[in-house]
C-alpha cells in the first residue's frame, strides 16, 4: 500500500480546525474581512433547517425508543451527533481518575444542542487569584473583553435584564420571557432566604436581531437546534453567513491529525484524514487556527511533533494539555404538592429556564471553599419522552388521593393512569454549576499505547476533584434543601452525602472543559499570549476554550465567542501589518 | 411475515388470521412487504448510522410469542384505558416494549426472567400459564407484586419485575399520541408565550410584579428588529 498525502490545491490565508463557537466566529470575522479560509470539520455538514436532519417539533412516538438516550446521550431528538463515547474514537483515563469527554461531530459542533446560557465573565472572574490567592489571574481583564461581549450580544442576540450586579455584567439584552409557574414558586422560596433569582440570559431571540433569523416561537427545543435560527448555533448563525461571503471552503468529515510545520517551526497547514475515502490530505495555509474544542486542540498540538517541536507544537512550556478543568455540577429533585392537578396550558416557553440564580456570596470568605456557583432550575408540564412516568411508586404513596385516602405506593390500572395525570407538572429540580480551581495535574496527554481508527494517538485523561469542589457541592446540596423547604416542596431521594461527594458529577460531565492551552504573559508558563496566539508559533492560534486560565461559574460559550472575535481582529491586523 | 406484522397478529388474535391478511392482495395490503423496497418505519432525522441500527433492531425478535402475549395482557392491566382513552395494547405499548428491550440490553434479563417468574407463580397457584388465568386470578397475583413498599418476602422479585414493566408500560403509554392526548400536554407547536394564565396565577396566589411586567417581551414586538440606539449599559 502506498502512502500519499494529497495536497489541496489552493493555499489559503487561514485554515480553521473546528466549526463550533470559536471556529465559527473566526470564520465569520475573517471571511467578512476578505481572507480566504479553509474551514475543517470532523463531522458531517449540518443545517437545522434541513428537513432530513430536523428533530424540532417531532413527537416522542416518531422514535421507536420514544426519545431514549441510547443513540444520543441526551435523547433521540437532541442535536449532537456524537456523545461520551464515539465508535472508533476512544480515549483513556489514568487509573484512579475520572474524566468523561463529550464530543459532537457535526458542523457547529456542540453549539447545536447547548443550553444557550450566555453569561459574561465578570471583572472578578478574570482576576480570582487577586481575590482568593488561588489559581492564576488571566493576562487580560474584563475591560479587554467587554467591547467584544457587546459586539457578540448585538450580532447573535441574548435576552436578559440589566441588574447592575457587580460580577454579573449587564449586556445588550433582548427582553426576557415571563417566568413560568414553577419558576415563580422557586422565586418565592429563594427570596425568603436571600438568594437572588433573576431572568436568565440565553442566546434565544425573543426579538429579532436581523432579517435572516426569525424570532423564537417557544417550543422549548433549543437542544434540537432551531430550524428558523431563533437561537444561537454556530452552524446557522456564524458559518452560514461566513459561507455566503464566498471566502470559505468547507471541508466536512475531515479528521485533523496534526498541524504541519516547516523547518523553522512555522505552521504551514494541516494534515487530515477524509472519513469518507479514508485518504490523507493536506491543506496549506498562512495561518492555522485550532478551534476543535479544548481537548481536541491539545491533542492535535501534542500529536504535531517535529524535530523543531519534539514535545508537540507550541509546547516549549510543557503546559499543553495541563490545567484541564470543567465546571462542577450537583443537583436535586423535588415534588411540589401545590403543583398537582394542574390546569393544562402550553408552558413550553424558550429552551431552558426563564429565571436563574447568579452566585450571590462573592463577599463571603468563610464558606470553607473559595469559588462560587450559579443555580439552574427546571420543572413544568413538558413534553413526555422515554422515562416519563417512571417510578410512580416513589410519588403516589406520598399524598392523599382525590378521595382523601393515602394509598399504597405503586399500583396499576385506571388509578395509576389518573395518578400520572395528577402528578404531571409537579416535579421540579435544580442544579448547581460551579467554578473549580484549575490544577496543573489535571490534564490530558497522549496515550502511549492507543490510537483511534484513523491511526491517530488518543488522549489519556488524569483528573481528580480537590476538596474545594467537594465542599462547594456540599454547599449546593444544603442550599437546594433550603430552597425546597421554603417553596413548599418535598425533596426527593436521599440527600447526597460525603460518600458520593455530595452528588458532585464526574469531571467532564458538565461539558465546560477548558484550560488545556491556557493564555498567559510568561511563555514558560503558558501556551498562548493574550490574543490566543501561540507563544512559540506566531502563525498558530487556538480559539476554543483551551485558552481559558480559569472557567468562572459561568458557561464558557459567550467568552469563547468574544475571545475568538478579539483574536480574529488581532490576527487580521497582524497580517495586514505583515507581522504574520 | 416480519416482527411488526406478527405483533399485529398477536393483537388481532391468532396466526391464522394474519396469514390471511398478509396473503390477500387488496387495497389495504402494504405492498412494501411484498417487495425488497422498504419504506422507512420511522423517519425522524437520523444519521445513516443511526438509521441502520434502528432498522437492524426492528428486524430482530427478542420475545417469544408466548412472552409477547403476556406483555400484552400486563400492558392492559397496567394501563387499561379510561373513558375514551384506549388501553395500552391499542396504542403501541407492546411494540415499544419489544423495541426498547432490544435497544437497552439491561432490560433483557430482568424482563425475560420476570415473565418467567410470573409464569412459575401462576403454575404454582393455579396450574396454568398467566395468560390462561381468569381475570380475577391474574389480579390476585398482580395485587401481591404491585406495591413494592408493602410486599411479602416471597414476592419481592416479582415486585421488582412489576415495577420495571410498570415503568415501561407507563412511559410507552404516555409517549404515544393517544397517551399524550389523555395527559393533556398542550405544547410542541409554534406559539407565543406570554406568561402564566391569569386564573392560574390567582389560584396559586402568585402574580407578576411590575418589574417583570415592564421588562418582559411584549408579544406584539417579537417580530421587530431590536434597535440599540437608546440602550445604555
Amino acid at each position: 500500500m502506498s502512502f500519499q498525502i494529497i495536497e489541496q490545491a489552493p493555499k489559503y490565508d487561514v485554515c480553521i480546525v473546528g466549526s463550533g463557537a470559536g471556529g465559527g466566529m473566526a470564520a465569520k470575522i475573517l471571511a467578512d474581512k476578505g481572507f480566504k479560509i479553509a474551514l475543517v470539520e470532523a463531522g458531517p455538514n449540518f443545517d437545522p433547517a434541513n428537513p432530513e436532519q430536523r428533530t424540532q417539533l417531532r413527537w416522542p412516538w416518531e422514535s421507536p425508543r420514544r426519545g431514549a438516550g441510547t443513540m444520543r446521550p441526551f435523547g433521540d431528538f437532541d442535536m449532537a451527533y456524537g456523545g461520551w463515547e464515539i465508535d472508533g474514537e476512544p480515549y483513556t483515563r489514568a487509573q484512579g481518575t475520572e474524566f468523561d469527554w463529550f464530543r459532537s461531530r457535526m458542523l457547529g459542533g456542540r453549539t447545536n444542542h447547548w443550553g444557550r446560557i450566555s453569561l459574561r465573565f465578570g471583572p472578578l472572574d478574570f482576576k480570582r487569584k487577586d481575590f482568593d490567592g488561588k489559581g492564576d489571574n488571566w493576562p487580560i481583564g474584563y475591560d479587554d473583553v467587554k467591547p467584544y461581549y457587546d459586539k457578540v450580544d448585538k450580532l447573535i442576540g441574548v435576552f436578559g435584564t440589566r441588574e447592575n450586579i457587580p460580577n454579573e455584567p449587564d449586556g445588550y439584552f433582548l427582553p426576557p420571557p415571563k417566568p413560568r409557574l414553577h419558576e415563580l414558586y422557586f422565586q418565592k422560596g429563594t427570596s425568603k432566604i436571600g438568594i437572588p433569582m433573576i431572568p436568565s440570559r440565553l442566546s434565544i431571540l425573543t426579538k429579532r436581531v436581523n432579517k435572516k433569523r426569525a424570532a423564537c416561537f417557544y417550543c422549548n427545543q433549543c437542544a434540537r437546534s432551531c430550524s428558523v435560527y431563533g437561537d444561537f448555533s454556530s452552524s446557522s448563525v456564524l458559518v452560514n453567513p461566513a459561507m455566503e461571503t464566498g471566502n470559505v471552503d468547507l471541508f466536512t468529515n475531515a479528521m485533523v491529525r496534526e498541524v504541519i510545520t516547516d523547518g523553522n517551526g512555522k505552521a504551514t497547514g494541516v494534515h487530515y484524514i477524509n472519513k469518507e475515502d479514508l485518504k490523507d490530505y493536506r491543506i496549506n495555509a498562512k495561518v492555522v487556527i485550532l478551534a476543535a474544542s479544548a481537548c481536541s486542540s491539545a491533542r492535535i498540538l501534542l500529536n504535531s511533533k517535529s524535530a523543531v517541536h519534539p514535545n508537540g507544537l507550541a509546547n516549549s512550556s510543557n503546559v499543553v494539555g495541563k490545567y484541564l478543568h470543567d465546571s462542577t455540577g450537583s443537583s436535586r429533585m423535588a415534588f411540589m404538592p401545590s403543583l398537582m392537578d394542574r390546569k393544562r396550558y402550553n408552558e413550553d416557553g424558550v429552551g431552558g429556564m426563564h429565571l436563574y440564580t447568579p452566585w450571590w456570596l462573592n463577599d463571603n470568605k468563610n464558606l470553607g471553599f473559595t469559588r462560587g456557583y450559579h443555580i439552574e432550575y427546571w420543572g413544568g408540564m413538558g413534553m413526555p419522552a422515554y422515562g416519563f412516568g417512571f417510578n410512580m411508586e416513589n410519588l403516589n404513596g406520598m399524598v392523599p388521593g382525590i378521595d382523601g385516602q393515602t394509598k399504597k405506593a405503586g399500583g396499576y390500572g385506571v388509578e395509576l393512569m389518573k395518578d400520572v395525570k395528577r402528578f404531571y407538572g409537579s416535579l421540579v429540580g435544580m442544579a448547581g454549576r460551579g467554578e473549580s480551581i484549575p490544577q496543573e495535574e489535571n490534564r490530558c496527554e497522549i496515550d502511549k499505547e492507543k490510537v483511534d481508527k484513523y491511526g491517530i494517538p488518543v488522549l489519556k485523561f488524569h483528573y481528580k476533584w480537590t476538596e474545594e469542589e467537594v465542599k462547594q457541592a456540599a454547599h449546593m446540596q444544603d442550599t437546594f434543601e433550603e430552597i425546597i423547604g421554603n417553596m413548599g416542596g418535598v425533596a426527593l431521594g436521599t440527600k447526597p452525602g460525603k460518600d458520593s461527594s455530595y452528588g458532585l458529577e464526574n469531571p467532564g460531565r458538565i461539558i465546560h472543559e477548558v484550560g488545556t492551552t491556557r493564555m498567559g504573559s510568561d511563555p514558560k508558563k503558558s501556551v498562548l499570549n493574550k490574543y490566543n496566539q501561540a507563544h512559540d508559533v506566531p502563525n498558530l492560534f487556538v480559539m476554543d476554550g483551551g485558552s481559558f486560565v480559569s472557567q468562572a461559574d459561568k458557561n464558557p460559550t459567550w467568552t469563547i465567542l468574544a475571545l475568538a472575535w478579539r483574536a480574529s481582529d488581532y490576527l487580521a491586523d497582524e497580517m495586514k501589518k505583515g507581522n504574520i | 411475515m416480519d416482527r411488526r406484522e406478527s405483533l399485529r397478529t398477536l393483537l388481532i388474535g391468532g396466526a391464522g388470521t394474519s396469514l390471511l391478511l398478509s396473503c390477500k392482495l387488496d387495497e389495504g395490503t402494504d405492498v412494501s412487504e411484498l417487495t425488497d423496497i422498504k419504506e422507512k418505519t420511522f423517519d425522524y432525522g437520523r444519521t445513516p448510522e443511526e438509521e441502520a441500527r434502528d432498522e437492524a433492531l426492528l428486524e430482530q425478535d427478542f420475545y417469544t410469542d408466548e412472552e409477547m402475549k403476556t406483555i400484552i395482557v400486563l400492558s392492559d392491566i397496567i394501563m387499561p384505558g379510561e373513558g375514551s382513552a384506549k388501553p395500552a395494547s391499542e396504542v403501541g405499548v407492546p411494540e415499544f416494549i419489544e423495541f426498547i428491550t432490544k435497544d437497552i440490553p439491561s432490560h433483557q434479563t430482568p424482563m425475560r426472567g420476570g415473565l418467567r417468574w410470573l409464569k412459575n407463580e401462576s403454575y404454582k397457584r393455579y396450574e396454568k400459564d398467566f395468560i390462561d388465568l381468569s381475570q380475577e386470578e391474574q389480579i390476585a397475583i398482580i395485587e401481591d407484586i404491585a406495591y413494592p413498599n408493602d410486599v411479602k418476602p416471597e414476592f419481592t422479585q416479582g415486585a421488582q419485575f412489576f415495577s420495571r414493566i410498570r415503568n415501561l408500560v407507563t412511559t410507552g403509554y404516555f409517549t404515544s399520541k393517544e397517551g399524550i392526548e389523555y395527559l393533556g400536554y398542550k405544547g410542541n407547536s409554534p406559539n407565543v408565550w406570554d406568561g402564566v394564565p391569569e386564573e392560574v396565577l390567582q389560584k396559586h396566589g402568585l402574580k407578576y410584579d411590575d418589574k417583570i411586567l415592564a421588562q418582559s417581551i411584549k408579544p406584539e414586538e417579537r417580530n421587530d428588529i431590536e434597535d440599540w440606539a437608546n440602550y445604555q449599559i
